[in-house]
């Protein structure tokens, strides 16, 4: 198990350091691959509460917000480390996740998710008209002699280490927690959430656990992607898009798998950036067309996802070549 | 508060809450009766403002004019969702189902804003312009005739579920699907009337509210929230606790809009609807 981990982490790394030198230093490709590990970050996040425990969770905008909005503020106007608010952003955002999970986890399917959905949009108008934080207009980060402790860069390759390391931590977490006792809790209380409490499983302290690491996980994207644009405002940090990816990409690569959200980043992500530069730029919103047909095709067809699509194949193939035989 | 000004608050609380009430009916109806949330309920609301926006501008038909065929339209798009889609995933998990009305959702919204742009877009010239007097009130006269054009339909809804055979065997499968379908009644059918009811219902609120809302991509989420929240109070599956809760949420929105900046005037709204949940599960009148 352990060597498993350890061949995973060597691979991705391996295939991240190698990638900017396979392309060159393509700005474009570098760009789209920033894109990828952000919301690849973002998903695996939401997989630990959605695909695991089974909440169906629409407020993580709500927490990468935060996270970039903690990072912010704390750098702009007290002087702290952007790094240090990384991190303050990601506590900040698991205690909103207290906030919201209390009473919303205790709720049955559908009505945590509109439940969580609503929040989502009451805190996205809420932000529009708080002056304190910049409200409408955001809020701009100044421009910092580049270099790590500023979290400022002129060239985009540290920013693709960092966003490619950020994604590491999240899917190593899943993954570490997929090898623990916890994930069968996770699990036991996904499939029946009574019968897990009948064994004894603390079913209400699990869901609030794993909505405040879900929420931690999601803030620090938010407080990388802060640092990358230097500008933040509520329609780009806490848009009801940002919840949604969270939960489409993992539906697409296949949810409570740890390469599920991946997949799900490492496909729509380049496709969703390529038809909105084919078909009629940014606004147009050609991308999540695409994504919300895939969604439903796959509800009807695939409910699993993606993940364990080629080795079904195959499988498929053997029986009918046995079956041939 | 002055009295003038309260009632002025609670009239125009109450129009619009009759309008809330009628985009809520078609939710209750099938989440009663499937025990499904559509999560791109609204998306149909949206698609109701979009024709009778392109009639009015394209043909110059008033909203109030091209109703009929905006019913249907919006009918027939809900019935072929239902054909095609939902029917498909009647035995699927519940996450399945989700995911499918959810990526409708997603679906519907950007399509139309891949189509027509992001743009808020308002009727050019609708026949029903300037305000009313109504009980020393002064009301929109575009939002007057919604709310009774609103409340005619929900009360003809109502007349329908309860004094006709189509009606009543819907009423029935709602209540119970296995004792319904062992009198007889063909329970497939009985989906496909409900979406068709919630497509037409929706094809009305459409056209009516057209005229004095902005017409725009997301403007079905919107409507989405607030029905949620209506459904929520109203008991899931009660069309009579729609009627009430969609009354009350519109006079507590007007209310709120008074006292808040006009950005955040849905906030308690929204949140109203955690509330409810947790101390009153069953809603109003629902009986779960």
């Amino acid at each position: 198990m352990r060597r498993d981990l350890v061949a995973f982490v060597a691979a991705a790394v391996g295939f991240g350091l190698i990638l900017p030198l396979i392309f060159g230093l393509n700005v474009v490709v570098i760009d789209v691959m920033i894109l990828v590990f952000v919301y690849a970050s973002i998903a695996s996040a939401w997989n630990l509460i959605g695909g695991y425990v089974g909440q169906f969770a629409l407020s993580n905008a709500v927490f990468y917000g935060v996270g970039a909005y903690t990072s912010t503020i704390v750098s702009t106007r007290y002087g702290i480390s952007p790094w240090l608010g990384m991190l303050l952003g990601g506590f900040a955002a698991a205690g909103v996740a207290v906030v919201i999970g209390y009473p919303c986890l205790r709720l049955g399917f559908h009505y945590f998710a509109i439940g969580t959905f609503v929040i989502g949009e009451s805190v996205r108008l809420l932000f529009l008209s708080w002056d304190f934080i910049g409200g409408p207009l955001g809020l701009f980060i100044p421009v910092a002699p580049s270099g790590l402790s500023a979290f400022q860069f002129q060239e985009h390759l540290p920013y693709y280490y960092i966003a490619l390391a950020l994604m590491l931590v999240t899917v190593t977490t899943t993954y570490v927690i997929t090898r623990s006792r916890l994930v069968f809790y996770m699990r036991a209380i996904k499939g029946d959430p009574e019968a897990a409490q009948s064994v004894g499983i603390d079913v209400a302290s699990i869901r609030l656990r794993v909505f405040c690491l879900t929420a931690f996980l999601t803030a620090l994207p938010g407080t990388f992607m802060a640092q990358y644009v230097l500008y933040i405002d509520p329609q780009s940090v806490l848009d009801t898009q940002i919840s949604i990816l969270a939960s489409l990409l993992p539906i697409l690569g296949g949810i409570g798998t740890v390469w599920g959200p991946v997949l799900g980043a490492v496909i729509l992500i380049p496709l969703g950036e390529v038809t909105r530069v084919a078909l009629g730029g940014s606004g147009r919103a050609a991308d999540l067309v695409i994504f919300g047909g895939l969604i439903m095709v796959l509800a009807l067809f695939r409910p699993s996802g993606l993940s364990g699509l080629p080795r079904d194949i195959l499988g498929w193939l053997r029986r009918s070549v046995a079956e041939a035989t | 508060m002055t009295r003038s000004v309260l009632l002025q608050l609670i009239v125009s609380g109450l129009i619009t809450g009759l309008i809330y009430a009628l985009v809520s009916t078609g939710l209750t109806l099938i989440w009663g009766l499937m025990n499904l949330v559509n999560f791109a309920h609204g998306e149909y609301l949206m698609l109701a403002m979009f024709s009778a926006y392109w009639l009015s501008t394209l043909r110059h038909w008033d909203p109030l004019v091209s109703l009929p065929l905006t019913v249907v339209v919006v009918a027939l798009l809900s019935c072929a969702t239902y054909a095609l889609l939902i029917r498909r995933l009647l035995t699927a998990s519940v996450l399945a189902q989700v995911f499918a009305t959810f990526g409708l959702m997603v679906f519907l919204q950007n399509g139309v804003q891949f189509l027509f742009g992001p743009s808020f877009r308002s009727i050019p010239n609708p026949w029903l312009e300037g305000r009313i007097r109504l009980f020393g009130t002064y009301i929109g006269q575009a939002q007057a005739v919604a709310g009774a054009g609103a409340f005619v339909t929900t009360a003809a809804l109502y007349w329908f579920m309860r004094h006709t055979d189509l009606g009543r065997a819907l009423d029935a499968t709602s209540q119970d699907r296995g004792a319904a379908a062992a009198m007889g009644i063909d329970t497939n059918k009985m989906f496909l009337l409900a979406w068709a009811i919630n497509g037409a219902l929706l094809g009305v609120a459409g056209s009516l509210i057209a005229s004095s809302y902005y017409v725009h991509p997301t403007v079905g989420q919107v409507f989405s929230l607030i029905a949620f929240v209506v459904v929520a109070l109203g008991g899931f599956g009660s069309i009579e606790g729609a009627f009430i809760a969609g009354m009350l949420i519109g006079v507590f929105q007007t209310l709120c809009g008074f006292f808040l900046p006009s950005q955040i005037q849905l906030v308690p709204v929204y949140l109203l609807y955690i509330v409810i949940v947790l101390v009153r599960p069953q809603g109003l009148l629902g009986s779960r």
